[in-house]
C-alpha cells in the first residue's frame, strides 16, 4: 500500500508513534501537576504508589512492545516495523527512568543512602536495578554513530541483553506483588510467547533490516 | 448507612482525620480483590444482616451469637486511632464500637485460654476474591491475639466509622481494630471467635512467614524484607513521616512485650 511507504512512515508515521508513546507520560505529568497544585487529579488516594506502578507498568509494556517488533515484521513479511524498533526501545528506557525517578523522588525523597540500602537488601529492587543497568548501555549505543563505532556484530551482541532484561523486569514485578498474582504472570507469558516466535523463526528465513 | 449514636472519648491523637472518601475507597480486603479500589467496588455483594458470630473453643458459653447480642449498641463509643498499614501508609480514623475486652468477658473464656483467634467470612457467592483461582491467601482469613493483647484497653471492636455504620469494604458489620499493630491484624467481617491455648495460625503469616509475623507490632526498627518500616506516608500527604514505635501507643502496650526480642517476634 502506498500510504505505508517507507518515506511516509519516516515522515508521518514516526512522529505519530512518538506522540502516542508520550501519552502515558503526559497523563502522569498532567496529574502530578494537578496534584501538586491541589487540584482534582486521577492519581488516587496514594499518588506515589499510583505513580510508581503506572510508570513501571509502561516500562514493562514498552520493553515487550519493542520485543514484538521483530516477530511482527516476520508475520507481515515486511521490514517496515523495524523502522520503529529503536524508538520503542528508547521509550522503554524512558519509562524505566520515569519509574526510577518516581521511586527515588517520591518514595525515597532523594535519600541516596536509602537507595543503596534498598538495592543491597531488597532482592526485587536488586533485580530491577540490574535490569536498568543493562538497559543503559543499550540506550547509549542506540545511535547510528555508535553502531558504526562498535561494529554491527558487537552491537548486536550487546543488544541481545534485552532477552535478559525483559525477564528480569517481569521477575521484579512478580516479586513486588504479594504472593502469587495473575498480572505479572500475564506479562511473563507474553514474553515467553514473543521468545517462542523468535525460536520458530530460526528454521525459516531471517527478516533483516538496518 | 445508618447513623449510630455514640459518646466521644479521650482516645484522640488530635491529628487531622483522613477524609471519609479515602478511608472508604482505599482498602485492602482481598476477599473482594487485590486492588485498592476493588473492595469499594465489589463489597456491595456482602450481606451484613442478619449476622452471627460463632464463639467456640475454650469458653464456657460457646454458641452462635447474633451481632446484637454481642455488641451493646447503646454503649458505642468513638475512638480516633492511627492505622498503620504494613505497606508503609497510614490513616487516622474515627471508629465507633466497643472495647473487645467487654465482649470477650461476655462470652466467658476459660482460664486456660491463652489466645483468641478470629475468622472472616469466606463466601464465594459474595466475595469474588475468594473464588478467584490466583489466591494470595488461604481462606478464610485468620487472625489472632494473645489474651493480654485482646484484653488491652486499646483493643476495639468497631461497627462504624465517621458516625455511621461500617461500609462493607471496611469490614462490616463487625471488625477488630488493634491500633499498635499493622493493619492486617485488624480482621474484618468477623464470623468466628475461637479461644485456644496454642498460638493460632494467621493468614499472612501462613502465606509469607518471613514477611509477616504473628505479633506484627508496628516497629520502625524491624523492616519488612521488601521495604523499610522506618517511615510511612499518611494518605493525603506527599512527604513522609517517621513511624512511631507501637504506632505511638507504646505507653499503653509496651509493657506486654517486656523481655521479648521484637526482632525475633516480629
Amino acid at each position: 500500500m502506498q500510504i505505508f511507504s517507507v518515506p511516509n512512515l519516516r515522515r508521518f508515521g514516526k512522529p505519530l508513534v512518538f506522540a502516542a508513546c508520550l501519552i502515558p507520560f503526559a497523563w502522569l505529568a498532567f496529574n502530578w501537576w494537578q496534584a501538586f497544585a491541589g487540584a482534582p487529579h486521577d492519581l488516587g488516594f496514594n499518588p506515589n504508589e499510583t505513580s510508581n506502578r503506572f510508570s513501571g507498568d509502561w516500562a514493562l509494556r514498552f520493553l515487550l512492545i519493542s520485543l514484538a517488533v521483530t516477530p511482527l515484521s516476520r508475520v507481515l513479511k515486511s521490514p517496515k516495523p523495524i523502522l520503529f524498533r529503536r524508538m520503542l526501545g528508547l521509550f522503554a528506557y524512558f519509562y524505566v527512568c520515569t519509574h526510577i525517578l518516581s521511586y527515588l523522588w517520591l518514595d525515597l525523597l532523594w535519600d541516596w543512602a536509602g537507595l543503596w540500602a534498598d538495592i543491597i537488601k531488597r532482592v526485587y529492587i536488586t533485580v530491577g536495578m540490574a535490569a536498568f543497568l543493562m538497559l543503559t548501555p543499550m540506550a547509549i549505543t542506540s545511535t547510528k554513530g555508535m553502531i558504526k563505532r562498535l561494529g554491527a556484530k558487537r552491537w548486536q551482541r550487546l543488544h541481545k541483553l534485552v532477552y535478559v532484561i525483559a525477564p528480569l523486569a517481569v521477575i521484579h514485578f512478580f516479586m513486588m506483588r504479594k504472593g502469587f498474582q495473575l498480572e505479572p504472570l500475564i506479562y511473563g507469558a507474553i514474553y515467553l510467547g514473543l521468545m517462542a516466535l523468535r525460536w520458530k523463526r530460526r528454521g525459516g528465513k531471517r527478516v533483516k533490516a538496518a | 448507612l445508618k447513623t449510630l449514636a455514640h459518646t466521644k472519648t479521650a482516645f484522640d491523637p488530635g491529628e487531622t482525620l483522613t477524609p471519609y472518601d479515602a478511608v472508604t475507597n482505599y482498602n485492602n480486603y482481598y476477599e473482594f480483590g487485590t486492588g485498592k479500589g476493588d473492595p469499594s467496588e465489589n463489597a456491595w455483594r456482602l450481606k451484613v444482616a442478619p449476622w452471627s458470630v460463632k464463639v467456640d473453643g475454650m469458653t464456657d458459653k460457646p454458641g452462635d451469637y447474633a451481632l446484637e447480642d454481642l455488641i451493646d449498641y447503646s454503649a458505642l463509643e468513638e475512638r480516633i486511632y492511627r492505622l498503620r498499614c504494613v505497606e508503609a501508609w497510614s490513616m487516622v480514623i474515627p471508629w465507633l464500637g466497643v472495647p473487645l475486652s467487654g465482649v470477650l468477658k461476655k462470652v466467658a473464656p476459660q482460664s486456660g485460654a491463652k489466645y483468641v483467634a478470629f475468622e472472616t467470612l469466606a463466601d464465594k457467592g459474595q466475595m469474588p476474591g475468594v473464588k478467584s483461582f490466583f489466591n494470595v491467601l488461604d481462606w478464610p482469613y485468620r487472625e489472632g491475639l494473645r489474651m493480654d493483647e485482646a484484653m488491652n484497653e486499646l483493643t476495639f471492636l468497631a461497627v462504624g466509622l465517621y458516625g455511621k455504620e461500617l461500609p462493607n469494604q471496611n469490614g462490616a458489620p463487625i471488625r477488630l481494630v488493634v491500633p499498635w499493630k499493622y493493619g492486617f491484624k485488624s480482621i474484618k467481617s468477623i464470623v468466628r471467635i475461637h479461644f485456644t491455648d496454642k498460638e493460632p495460625k494467621t493468614s499472612w503469616n501462613m502465606s509469607a512467614p518471613s514477611e509477616y509475623g504473628f505479633y506484627s507490632n508496628v516497629n520502625p526498627r524491624v523492616s519488612h524484607p521488601r521495604w523499610s518500616q522506618a517511615s510511612e506516608r499518611r494518605i493525603g500527604e506527599f512527604g513522609k513521616r517517621k513511624t512511631l514505635m507501637f504506632n505511638g501507643y507504646a505507653d499503653q502496650v509496651a509493657h506486654m512485650y517486656d523481655g521479648m526480642d521484637l526482632a525475633k517476634y516480629y
